[in-house]
């Protein structure tokens, strides 16, 4: 042991290829490259499709990030998409009755409430975060619903839509400016910060992780609770993109967010995760969306041809 | 040893470094420690020993900070210390290498050394300094580990090393290494011991945990031993023999009644291996369990006797040698080849391979009768109902609803209905890991008649257990296993108590 340098460690491993970590890239630059030549002359390379698919990319890697938190802790959060459209209709409410500030504080509010509630659940009260979520997200959708009577809030503060996903930066739109917003820090969190490493941890062993001083329970707390304010984030990102707050808004976003985190390498058991592979995950289902969308395929094909690709990735990603 | 331990072996001059006096801790009313007094002088080894339940591990768990002690005071350096929680255990400087490893599998080396305490400039963690600080400990160690590799891609060896060298991260002074050699190789353990000659010539010192006699005076400078949640004796190991020391830990125990070895010599030869070797590490066993034979594999723990079962059952794979039974040669490549040839393992752990803990007793006992009793896919609830009642007699489970959960019985009453699962589909050979573990005395004694019994009806079992006195009364025949092998047959003046097997599988007085 002292005198021989074992066969494991010999190998410098910084560049090396890790199927499972890595097979989002592969699959999105062959997605990119089928779909470069089946669909040159639908106009498929072209920067209206470059941002086209950025866009669609956008909301979900917002959502997505928490989610990547949430899943690298071994958790879930199926309340996000129901949470975000509640989002988007207390901020539309309070912006028409209180005016921007409280609007935006309202909506950031509603997430830390639900996040809190469903972190103190989770971590606290050590019920399973799936049955936690669930609960929540027919409670938020439920919520956003009632208090509207089904019905959309229009959104008439003209400055609340530009900052949140209305408006564009020079050439660039908003909501892309949120989306790199997110991953980055996101990334940073997760890579360089202690936070980062207690997620992993936790999710890995948290016996090891109790073992090493971490506070379990405080570190899924506040993956929940950043994971909720993520999803309202994105909820009043919808809101300014379509002037309006609605129950719907978000609906379904949930699964698209942890398709995305799967697909980018995170185990879906914990312990692994990455921001910049979640964010390459909602690329790749964006890309796959508009390219159907090109193709001339209706929404209930692109449905059944987006399940068929995620299963692949996560068998493909599974063989190691 | 050194020149620094050879100053401060067994002497009082030397201040402890960590010093409990009169602890004692309860679990729901029952005493578990009683007044233990134990002390650590730095440079030293000071080996812990005991019997199982003698209060080792809560002792240890009290300093760590795993456990609040009840009464009794500690003291590290001198001072007074209470400790809440693992966290003011570390900042005293006490480090745990732990027994089941505690380290992150998908965190690198480096990583988990300074999980939750990484160096960092800003709030950014600093990788650079990290490696590089994780490389100097294992300089200081002199081992070569790469801080960089990620831990799941390294054997066991090396997460031992990462263990202790995350002690030293975090400036222990005292580390508490519980049966670290179990699950390492000869020369493993070698370079384990040199290091902690190393780190006691720092002035650390070792609490030493371990079963086998031989390492304890390899490396140890004293021992105290503890006996039924108290302080037995502290001693120098050079003033003390391993006869002196098997008695502490053994005591004068009851001796369970046992019944007479039975001589099948003249018997057929029911189990026959040959050569035997698996996976899992162990090799060249060969061994012979006659018609109405009960044959007990003793050894220490590690000692290849959990692999051998494993193998035998097909959980493990068989890599060379054969397996008779009943004189036909049989290939057992997984669980279900075993039981075709009527070969039934009962597992070391009942909660979680035995049995389905929520589901009643009598569901419990018809699982492996399911395919017996039903016709076409319909289950036929009537004729499992009767062999459920039958065996719940024959086995005498204490049950006051068959319909209970087997949760809610006692171990003994679950390991009866485990043995009652086995044997009533009638195998021809029955393996047993540990049968008595975690079941109270009175339930011992029928579990143990009711093997013999089924033994004495013309079956083949082998039983292994870490319980000497059960194992004396189960067996007729003891095979000693060391190093994944079977070593010998032992004689008789070997097996007349307690105190003669223990010594003999310690490997003392024996040429």
């Amino acid at each position: 042991m002292s005198e021989s340098t074992a066969t494991a460690t010999a190998s410098r491993r910084r560049f090396s290829f890790d199927w499972r970590r890595d097979i989002i890239y592969v699959g999105f630059v062959a997605v990119l490259a089928i779909f470069s030549v089946l669909l040159r002359d639908e106009g498929f390379l072209s920067t209206a499709s470059f941002w086209n698919i950025l866009r669609q990319a956008a909301i979900v890697s917002v959502i997505a990030v928490g989610m990547t938190l949430v899943i690298a802790a071994a958790e879930i959060d199926l309340s996000v998409g129901s949470v975000a459209g509640l989002a988007s209709v207390v901020t539309a409410m309070a912006l028409s009755h209180y005016g921007l500030v409280p609007g935006i504080l309202a909506g950031l509010a509603l997430g830390a409430v639900i996040g809190s509630i469903n972190g103190a659940l989770v971590a606290f009260a050590r019920i399973p975060s799936f049955l936690v979520t669930l609960a929540m997200m027919g409670i938020a959708f439920g919520i956003a619903q009632w208090v509207t009577k089904s019905a959309p809030v229009p959104i008439l503060d003209l400055t609340y839509v530009a900052n949140f996903g209305g408006g564009n930066i020079g050439p660039i739109p908003g909501l892309i400016i949120w989306m790199v917003l997110f991953v980055a820090v996101g990334t940073v969190v997760l890579k360089k910060m202690r936070f980062g490493r207690q997620i992993l941890a936790t999710g890995a062993n948290p016996v090891a992780a109790e073992y090493s001083g971490i506070r379990t329970s405080w570190v899924r707390f506040r993956v929940m609770l950043i994971c909720s304010m993520g999803a309202a984030i994105a909820g009043m990102l919808y809101a300014g993109r379509l002037q309006s707050g609605r129950f719907q808004w978000g609906a379904g976003d949930e699964m698209n967010a942890i398709a995305a985190v799967i697909l980018g390498g995170t185990a879906l058991a914990g312990g692994r995760g990455s921001v910049i592979g979640t964010f390459f995950g909602a690329l790749l289902m964006a890309t796959i969306n508009y390219g159907l969308i090109l193709a001339g395929l209706d929404t209930s094909q692109q449905q059944i041809i987006r399940g068929v690709i995620i299963i692949l990735a996560v068998a493909l990603a599974r063989k190691n | 040893m050194t020149a620094a331990s050879q100053a401060v072996r067994g002497g009082p001059s030397a201040a402890p470094l960590v010093s409990m006096r009169g602890i004692t801790k309860s679990f729901s009313g029952v005493k578990v420690l009683d007044g233990v007094d134990f002390e650590v002088v730095a440079g030293e080894v000071h080996a812990l020993a005991g019997g199982n339940g003698a209060g080792k591990s809560t002792l240890m768990k009290i300093l760590q900070g795993v456990y609040q002690l009840d009464g009794g005071t500690v003291e590290v350096s001198g001072k007074p210390r209470r400790f809440g929680s693992i966290h003011d255990a570390k900042r005293a400087g006490l480090g745990m290498v732990f027994q089941e490893f505690s380290l992150v599998p998908t965190l690198t080396v480096a990583q988990n050394i300074f999980l939750n305490d990484e160096p960092r400039t800003g709030r950014m963690i600093d990788d650079r300094q990290m490696v590089r600080r994780a490389r100097e400990i294992f300089e200081r160690m002199q081992v070569s580990v790469d801080p960089t590799a990620p831990m799941a891609s390294l054997p066991t060896a090396y997460w031992q090393l990462t263990e202790i060298a995350k002690a030293l991260a975090e400036d222990a002074r005292v580390l508490i290494m519980d049966e670290p050699t179990a699950a390492l190789a000869q020369q493993e353990v070698r370079a384990l011991f040199d290091l902690v000659e190393r780190l006691t010539d720092d002035g650390i010192a070792v609490v030493y945990i371990s079963h086998r006699m031989e390492e304890v005076y390899e490396i140890a400078d004293r021992i105290t031993i503890l006996r039924n949640g108290k302080h037995l004796l502290t001693s120098a190991l050079a003033d003390i023999t391993p006869e002196q020391i098997v008695e502490g830990i053994v005591g004068r125990t009851v001796a369970m009644a046992a019944p007479p070895r039975r001589d099948c010599t003249d018997r057929p030869v029911v189990l026959s291996l040959a050569g035997l070797a698996a996976g899992n590490g162990l090799h060249d066993v060969s061994l012979e369990v006659r018609e109405g034979e009960v044959v007990g594999l003793a050894g220490l723990m590690g000692s290849g006797r959990t692999e051998l079962a494993r193998a035998l059952f097909g959980i493990d794979a068989i890599t060379a040698g054969t397996v008779r039974i009943d004189g036909r040669e049989v290939k057992i490549g997984k669980p279900g080849d075993a039981l075709a040839h009527r070969l039934v393992l009962v597992p070391e752990d009942r909660r979680l391979q035995g049995l389905v803990l929520s589901h009643s007793v009598n569901s419990n006992l018809q699982l492996p009768h399911l395919g017996d009793h039903s016709r076409g896919g319909w289950v036929d609830d009537r004729a499992l109902g009767s062999l459920a009642r039958r065996l719940v007699d024959e086995f005498r489970i204490k049950v006051a609803r068959p319909e209970a959960p087997a949760s809610l019985l006692s171990g003994g009453n679950q390991q009866k209905i485990v043995l009652a699962k086995w044997i009533s589909r009638d195998p021809r050979v029955l393996v047993m890991d540990e049968p008595t573990a975690g079941v109270d005395i009175g339930t011992k004694a029928e579990i143990i008649e009711a093997i013999r019994a089924f033994a004495a009806e013309g079956h083949a079992v082998v039983v292994i257990s870490s319980e000497y006195p059960e194992l004396l009364a189960m067996s007729d025949r003891l095979l000693l296993m060391r190093e994944s092998t079977v070593e010998r047959e032992l004689d008789p003046t070997e097996t007349t108590d307690e105190q003669a097997l223990e010594l003999a599988v310690q490997g003392v007085n024996h040429e």
